[in-house]
C-alpha cells in the first residue's frame, strides 16, 4: 500500500501520523507538501495531520483547503480513496467541502488537551471495522476549534446515514449531538476530533487508537 | 479601490466568543448589554474595474464560511 500525508506550514502531527502508518503497514507514507499539484502515483491512502495550518488564519483550516494539492485530495476522494482528516486534518475537510458543517470555537473559549472519552457510533466503515458499535475509547484531543455545527437537517441526516463515527461520551466542546468524528457519504472520508496517532504504542500509555490504523490499512493491504 | 466585507455569523448559530465578551461587558457593570455577536471586518484593496460578483466569489469561495457565516459587501 502506498499512503500520504499531506503537510502543510503549521502542521505538527503529521510525524506522528507517519509513525502511525509506518508502525502499522511496514510502510512509511509520502509526505506531500501543500503546494505540490499531485500525489505519488498509485497513492491508496491519505492522512490530513493536525496543527495549525497556515496560523488559522482567517478560519481554522481555510487557508489549507484553498491550497494546491486539495483539489487532488478532493479528485481523489471522490474516486474513493480513503482519507482521514484528524483535527485540523478535520477542519480541513469541512472547510474544503469534503464533510458538511464547520468546526467553531470551542463552547467554553478554552483549548482542551487530554483523553476524550468517545463511543464509537458506527463500526461499519473502512476505518472503524475492528471497533465494535457502542465501544467505549478514549482518545486524546488537543483543540481550540472542535466545537462542530451544522445545521438540524445536516445532523438528522448524519444520524440517519449512520454518518457519526465517533459521539463524546458527555459535552466536551459544545459540538452538536456531541459529535466527535463524522463520515462523507461514500463512506470513504472520516473528519476526527480525537487523535488516533497518540494512542497506538506503549509510550503513548494508550492503544485506543490503534485499530482504526489496522483496520483501515488491513482493508488496503 | 476599497472595498468593505464583513462577515457575520448567521442568527441562530452559537457564538461562543460573542457570550464571553457579554460577560465580560458585563463584569465591566455594563449591565444593559444584553447579547454580542463576534464577526469579521475586511478591507480589500481591488481594481478599479472589479465587479460586485466578484467579490461576492471572493466571499462565497474564501472569505466566508457560508454554512456558518453571512457576508455583507460595501463600497462598491
Amino acid at each position: 500500500m502506498r499512503s500520504a500525508v499531506i503537510v502543510f506550514p503549521g502542521s505538527n502531527c503529521d510525524r506522528d501520523m507517519a509513525r502511525a502508518i509506518e508502525l502499522v503497514s511496514g510502510h512509511a507514507p509520502q509526505m506531500v507538501w501543500h503546494k505540490d499539484s499531485e500525489l505519488p502515483a498509485g497513492t491508496d491512502f491519505i492522512a490530513l495531520p493536525g496543527g495549525f495550518s497556515y496560523g488559522d488564519y482567517l478560519r481554522s483550516g481555510a487557508m489549507a483547503a484553498r491550497s494546491p494539492i486539495m483539489r487532488v485530495v478532493i479528485d481523489a476522494a471522490a474516486r474513493g480513496t480513503p482519507v482521514l482528516g484528524v483535527c485540523n486534518g478535520f477542519q480541513v475537510l469541512t472547510e474544503a467541502g469534503l464533510l458538511p458543517g464547520a468546526l467553531m470555537r470551542n463552547a467554553g473559549l478554552h483549548f482542551l488537551c487530554k483523553d476524550a472519552p468517545i463511543r464509537v457510533e458506527n463500526s461499519q466503515s473502512i476505518f472503524t471495522s475492528r471497533y465494535a458499535a457502542g465501544e467505549e475509547l478514549a482518545i486524546p484531543i488537543a483543540h481550540h476549534d472542535g466545537n462542530y455545527a451544522a445545521d438540524a437537517d445536516t445532523l438528522d441526516m448524519l444520524e440517519a446515514d449512520g454518518r457519526i463515527a465517533f459521539r463524546y461520551r458527555s459535552d466536551v466542546n459544545g459540538s452538536a449531538r456531541n459529535i466527535a468524528g463524522i463520515l462523507n457519504a461514500g463512506g470513504n472520508v472520516l473528519g476526527m476530533m480525537p487523535h488516533p496517532e497518540r494512542a497506538v504504542e506503549a509510550a503513548h500509555g494508550n492503544l485506543d487508537g490503534l485499530r482504526l490504523f489496522e483496520g483501515l490499512l488491513g482493508v488496503l493491504a | 479601490m476599497k472595498v468593505e466585507v464583513f462577515v457575520t455569523l448567521k442568527p441562530g448559530v452559537l457564538d461562543p466568543q460573542g457570550r464571553a465578551i457579554t460577560q465580560a461587558l458585563h463584569g465591566l457593570g455594563f449591565a444593559g448589554v444584553e447579547d454580542v455577536r463576534a464577526g469579521r471586518y475586511l478591507t480589500l484593496d481591488v481594481a478599479d474595474n472589479t465587479t460586485e460578483a466578484q467579490v461576492r466569489d471572493m466571499c462565497q469561495q474564501l472569505l466566508a464560511n457560508t454554512v456558518i457565516e453571512n457576508f455583507r459587501i460595501s463600497g462598491i
